[in-house]
């Protein structure tokens, strides 16, 4: 654990506070001291985007777009892919499940990469906010994944037969799920929080191999889920009737989970600030006392 | 339609899984900046979208 401060008069910052929290103090209240007094220079790296409290006034002028672009980018996409897109040949209207899965697929596997970069940064840098990043992508992911797993257990019936198959790619998303669910587990399982972070965060540098392993599960084994039909590298095997629905939905889905994990996270760090405060509170009462 | 009844479950969870997790994170917010709001008005008008 870094920085811990504990310092018990009026205006400080208190227990399990990082030096980050101080922002919580440093914006009311009387300044104990030159650090606690003035704001700080600005830092001229990406450090600066990280601040609580830059972050809170960032998030909120962009949150809006972000939602409001969400709702409307999907709620198109959806109608388009359940209402104009043209039925598969083989598959008939069930492809259009499609535009529901994959986007939900895609988001259960980058969630993770960012929950994963999040829990990198809270490692090296120690800073609280990829803490808080790190906490509030878990659920969001991990309801994504299960979007994935469900959709597709939908998709599967009607075109295998069967809800579930012990395939690769099934079986590397359903252990992605456990990842998730471990994640949220590990955060919630020490007394002292840092514990809970430091511990997740391993636990989540850890579960990053199995990104590449559903990636590429299609390709490694034989399965019954099919190859991907969009690739970074050649030109998609699906029809442009079918893939701009896809795009749409893909881009609406992203900012709506963009949107979730950024106004969870406005609350996770007001929440932290309101523990702080209290904390303050207490002790300058107990001194005052 | 073929395959409606896994189509509209597809999609009814498509739907509904982002909106009770957009909504319960609003709410949270919403909490979170009241509950703010009545120990530091300053630091409550930051969180505020």
């Amino acid at each position: 654990m870094s920085a811990v401060t504990y310092t018990p008069v009026p205006g400080a910052v208190g227990v399990g506070a990082r030096k980050d929290d101080l922002d919580a103090s440093t914006a009311s209240g009387p300044a104990s001291g030159p650090a606690l007094g003035a704001a700080p220079p600005p830092r001229r790296n990406l450090h600066r985007f990280a601040n609580p409290g830059r972050f809170l006034r960032l998030s909120g002028a962009v949150l809006p777009w972000l939602a409001t672009g969400g709702v409307l980018i999907t709620g198109f996409a959806l109608a388009w892919g359940l209402f104009f897109a043209p039925a598969d040949y083989q598959q008939g209207d069930a492809v259009r499940i499609m535009y529901v899965h994959v986007p939900a697929a895609w988001l259960a596997s980058g969630g993770y990469a960012g929950l994963a970069l999040a829990s990198a940064i809270s490692l090296v840098w120690r800073h609280p906010l990829a803490d808080l990043a790190a906490q509030e992508i878990g659920p969001v992911g991990a309801a994504f994944t299960a979007l994935c797993l469900a959709s597709g257990s939908l998709w599967g019936k009607p075109m295998w037969g069967a809800w579930w198959v012990w395939d690769a790619r099934l079986t590397s998303v359903l252990v992605l799920f456990f990842l998730y669910v471990g994640h949220i587990a590990l955060i919630r399982a020490f007394d002292d929080q840092e514990r809970g972070y430091r511990s997740a965060a391993i636990l989540a540098l850890i579960g990053v191999v199995n990104l590449p392993i559903i990636k590429f599960s299609v390709d490694w084994w034989n399965t019954l889920h099919q190859p991907a039909s969009i690739t970074l590298t050649g030109s998609p095997t699906i029809h442009a009737s079918m893939l701009w629905p896809l795009l749409f939905s893909a881009i609406g889905y992203t900012l709506l989970f963009a949107a979730i994990v950024t106004e969870r996270l406005r609350a996770a760090v007001m929440e932290r600030r309101i523990r702080v405060l209290q904390l303050a509170r207490a002790d300058a009462e107990r001194v005052a006392a | 339609m073929t395959h409606l009844p896994f189509i509209a479950a597809a999609y009814a969870l498509g739907v509904l899984i982002p909106l009770v997790f957009g909504i319960g994170a609003w709410q949270r917010a919403a909490a979170a900046r009241r509950k703010l709001a009545a120990i530091d008005p300053r630091q409550a008008r930051e969180g505020r979208p």
